[in-house]
């Protein structure tokens, strides 16, 4: 670690006069076992690392990586981004982040105990999963993969502008792609476990996830079309709002490229919404000491009883918004240069359990899966429409499943129609935590 | 023009490290090298907002033994490096094996399907900066509407080496250069979005091919189109698709579910139906790495087999899945070209390269002018499958309605969805036009550049997910 540091302050510390230099030093470490019908399918042991540079000049940036620690090849990136940068348009706005004086929280997301896990041991996990899915339910068919996974990653990150940071943290994982069949219908299920450590993987968690989400959807059939209330689970509300978050980017309101420009300070929801960001909660899987920039991350309240109150910035757009970075800078590695995004959303919850909400609901759609998020959501124009398998409501309770169908609506008008949330908070392995949300007046397609 | 560079490691080094990638009794194992280089431009709002530089080296090995495959990789192409890898990779071997082998390979030449005639490395940055200045010059010329341009411009230079304990030594120099703008157009409705992509597996002649402010146009004209557009319908309707990118209809209806990787686990919808009837009898479907110039092509696969053309479906008969090495090595057969990996740190599986319908007989005005109510879906953008169950649903981003035989309204951006099998055999007309369109398709975690392409087509009833009623 210290060396990934000293790396980054040498490449930083070639700055001329004039020049604002950042160097984003990374290395992981990884091991993934996949095994299939009780043989090891693959074993894969890795470490990569790499060196991202940044150099502004008079408020132009230019940007290089090269893939590996070699420092004559990071000084090589250096000089690739000096050149580049030559050639961006110059904006008064483009500069690197300067330490902020917010203090850094403590967090510990490091699993010593992890490098210390054989080999054997992970595979045996895996080899478990893969036994308990098959032999739990006389309706799996087959287990596609069973996978286990860890890593271990460090970011060092040191500036000409007075950033020195550094984070680590381990990761964990435990996942199985099962298959249900009864006669001709055919559905499949991934049921997982994760944690920052092999201690915290719940193997039964794994196996009762997978063959749940494989097995409960058989015999579903299309529906007829309808309006409806429809009430999503706690792993869909999470992909919601993570959603959501992109387009609370300061960057792409400021670029005009988001529903929700110009509406700070506006009503944008039911009162009862609550939506916070806040990577400095360890729970949360996205929890980080400091941004992708090295600034010390924070809280930041975006929606406060339905009334929209910030959107998250990094430097730039901060600065092109005529204020600061809320430290939510976020970047895909060393290949690429920081972007704006939440890493732990969270909605305020409610006080009903899942259970009690269906109750509330009484006839509806329990939304179980969504697909095509990607192609299906807008968030310029805020147009909605996913995917979606699930459950009908009848008379407050689950009936009978149903499949083939999308649910659509639009950003604006599900924030407005919300009905209840629950109080079940999970935290998902994806940048939001999960809850039950019942949202009304949903268009379903189906036959 | 064409810049020769010294092989990425001498073939003695790799024979060395193969030899000690089986020394602990693996049965095959393979070596794969890559250096890639790549340039982007960005401009947003009229500014150059970043020009970035890439470098990615390194060299993955795996070793199989029986159903076991042992993976590691390096940036560290040093011989030393490369041995440390080979024996991280033999480690799945159980210990005792013969030890050290030797291994003799011959180098072969596959010639590349596309030409490139300048490479991108030898256009100066200011040239790349300024075909993005005239995208967005002639984006904003089409309609005051037109609020925001973003344009992108990549590049990259892949030199792929392939070697393995058969005795393959197999090279590729692939060249990828594109084009994109993505508009957003603001009205009284609110703001819309258009997107459109130009790229190829050639050199910077792609803009002596390719007009810049055409594919401005294009995108800005998708988003112009949908300032009026009303909600797409809820509910089954006939749907005719344009040629071009319908052909991510294919991808994901039925092109997944063809990967052996899928079949041989009976995780797909098409398992056990070869020589059956699977689709409507107009459908010929197509997986050929080898289209000139296409997103898709190479010379050879990431595991050195040379691509080729395969037939998958033939006038609606199954008649073969794709394959890579090892799948097809479990069959007794060979691989049909279609192991690819997005990087040195993958291991291969089995993928698309372009994946396309052919054309049939039907004149594309006709198909329209024959239905009588339904969506005219003139641009896809991406989609997904569960390749188990073939469901599957994919996004329009550019769409009409048809009334009485005419498109007629513009309608606003909603999901399609399906079932693979079931869309298949619902396709009633086929165009004799044809398009092609690039992308990215990811696989479990892995993502790599394929080509899509389709005639314009008619699907019987597919279910489109809007909000107004059908």
């Amino acid at each position: 670690m210290p060396e990934l540091l000293e790396l980054a302050e040498r490449i930083a510390g070639a700055a001329r006069p004039g020049e604002q230099v950042e160097a984003y030093v990374s290395r992981e470490r990884e091991t993934d076992v996949r095994v299939y019908r009780g043989e090891i399918e693959t074993l894969s042991t890795a470490e990569s690392a790499g060196v991202g540079v940044r150099v502004v000049i008079k408020g132009r940036q230019g940007f290089a990586y090269v893939g590996d620690l070699d420092e004559a090849r990071a000084r090589e990136a250096l000089e690739e981004a000096r050149d580049n940068a030559s050639f961006a348009t110059p904006d008064e706005h483009v500069g690197l982040a300067v330490p902020d004086g917010h203090a850094v929280t403590t967090l510990d997301l490091w699993d010593d105990a992890l490098s210390e896990v054989s080999t054997a041991e992970k595979v045996e996990l895996a080899m478990a999963l893969e036994r308990l899915v098959r032999e739990g339910d006389g309706r799996i068919r087959e287990v596609v993969s069973t996978d286990y996974g860890d890593g271990q990653g460090e970011v060092a990150i040191a500036s000409s502008a007075g950033i020195s940071s550094t984070t680590r943290q381990t990761s964990c994982y435990l996942s199985a792609d099962a298959v249900a069949g009864e006669g001709d219908d055919t559905q499949t299920g991934v049921g997982y476990s994760v944690g920052r450590g092999f201690s915290d993987i719940d193997l039964a968690v794994a196996a009762h996830d997978a063959i749940d989400r494989a097995t409960r959807l058989l015999g579903a059939k299309k529906p007829n079309s309808a309006r409806l209330n429809v009430v999503f689970d706690r792993r869909v509300t999470a992909t919601l709002l993570s959603v959501l978050a992109r387009t609370l980017s300061g960057e792409d309101v400021a670029k005009g490229r988001s529903l929700f420009a110009g509406r700070l300070g506006e009503e944008v929801g039911n009162t009862a919404l609550v939506l916070v960001d806040d990577p400095t909660n360890a729970l949360a899987y996205g929890a980080a000491a400091v941004d992708a920039e090295g600034l010390a991350c924070r809280r930041n309240v975006l929606i406060e009883n339905g009334r929209l109150v910030s959107y998250l910035y990094d430097t730039y757009s901060g600065r092109l918004a005529g204020t600061s970075s809320t430290a939510s800078a976020v970047r895909g590695g060393f290949k690429s240069t920081p972007g704006v995004g939440a890493r732990a959303l969270s909605l305020q919850p409610g006080d009903l359990d899942q259970a009690a909400i269906l109750e509330f609901i009484g006839e509806g759609l329990f939304v179980q899966e969504i697909s095509g998020v990607h192609s299906g959501v807008n968030g310029v124009s805020g147009d909605f429409s996913v995917g979606a398998e699930g459950v009908m409501i009848r008379d407050g309770r689950l009936a009978e499943p149903v499949r083939e169908i999308t649910i659509a609506s639009t950003i604006q008008r599900m924030l407005q129609h919300v009905l209840a949330i629950g109080n079940d908070v999970e935290w998902l392995p994806s940048a939001a935590a999960g809850l039950t949300l019942a949202i009304g007046d949903v268009a379903m397609s189906g036959e | 023009m064409a810049q020769v560079e010294a092989p990425l490691i001498e073939p003695a080094v790799v024979e060395r490290a193969l030899g000690r990638a089986l020394g602990r009794g693996g049965e095959f194992a393979e070596i794969f090298v890559e250096d890639r280089r790549s340039t982007g431009v960005s401009l947003d709002n009229r500014k150059v907002e970043e020009v970035s530089s890439g470098r990615d080296r390194g060299a993955g090995i795996r070793v199989v033994v029986g159903d076991t495959t042992g993976f590691a990789h390096t940036a560290d192409l040093s011989e030393s490096g490369l041995l440390a890898a080979a024996e991280a990779a033999a480690a799945v071997a159980r210990s005792g094996g013969p030890g050290v082998r030797e291994i003799a390979l011959e180098g072969r030449s596959v010639p590349s399907p596309s030409s490139v005639e300048i490479y991108p490395e030898t256009i100066t940055k200011t040239a790349k900066v300024e075909l993005l200045l005239r995208a967005d010059e002639a984006a904003r010329a089409s309609g005051a509407a037109i609020v925001q341009v973003s344009a992108g411009y990549g590049d990259s230079r892949r030199r792929i080496m392939v070697a393995n304990s058969d005795g393959l030594l197999s090279f590729d120099d692939q060249v990828r250069t594109r084009l994109s703008v993505m508009c957003v157009a603001s009205g009284d409705t609110g703001m819309q979005t258009g997107y459109e992509t130009a790229a190829f597996t050639i050199g910077f002649e792609l803009f002596d091919k390719v007009s810049v402010e055409e594919t401005a146009q294009i995108a800005a004209h998708r988003a112009l189109s949908k300032l009026a557009a009303r909600p797409a319908p809820s509910g089954v309707v006939p749907v005719v698709i344009k040629s071009g990118t319908g052909g991510i209809l294919f991808h994901e209806a039925c092109g997944h579910g063809l990967e052996a990787d899928h079949i041989v686990k009976d995780a797909s919808a098409y398992r056990g139906l070869l020589g059956e009837l699977v689709a409507s009898p107009l459908v010929t479907l197509v997986d050929d790495g080898t289209v000139s110039d296409e997103w898709g092509s190479t010379a050879i696969d990431d595991e050195g087999k040379p691509t080729q053309r395969n037939v998958l479906i033939e006038n609606g008969i199954l008649t073969d899945y794709m394959w890579d090495f090892l799948r097809a090595r479990k069959q007794g057969r060979v691989s049909s070209g279609n192991g690819r990996r997005q990087s040195y740190q993958h291991l291969p599986m089995v993928r698309m390269t372009n994946t396309y319908l052919l054309a049939g007989q039907d004149d594309p005005e006709e198909i329209v002018a024959q239905t009588d109510r339904g969506v005219y879906v003139a641009h896809l953008g991406g989609g997904q499958v569960n390749t188990a169950t073939g469901d599957f649903v994919f996004g329009m981003t550019e769409a009409y309605l048809i009334e009485d035989g005419k498109i007629t309204e513009p309608l606003r951006d909603a999901n399609l969805i399906g079932n693979g099998p079931d869309v298949l055999r619902k396709i009633d007309a086929v165009g004799n036009d044809f398009g092609m369109c690039p992308g990215t398709c990811g696989k479990d975690g892995q993502s790599v550049p394929v080509g899509c392409g389709q005639p314009t087509l008619r699907v019987t009833g597919v279910t489109v997910g809007g909000t107004a009623d059908a």
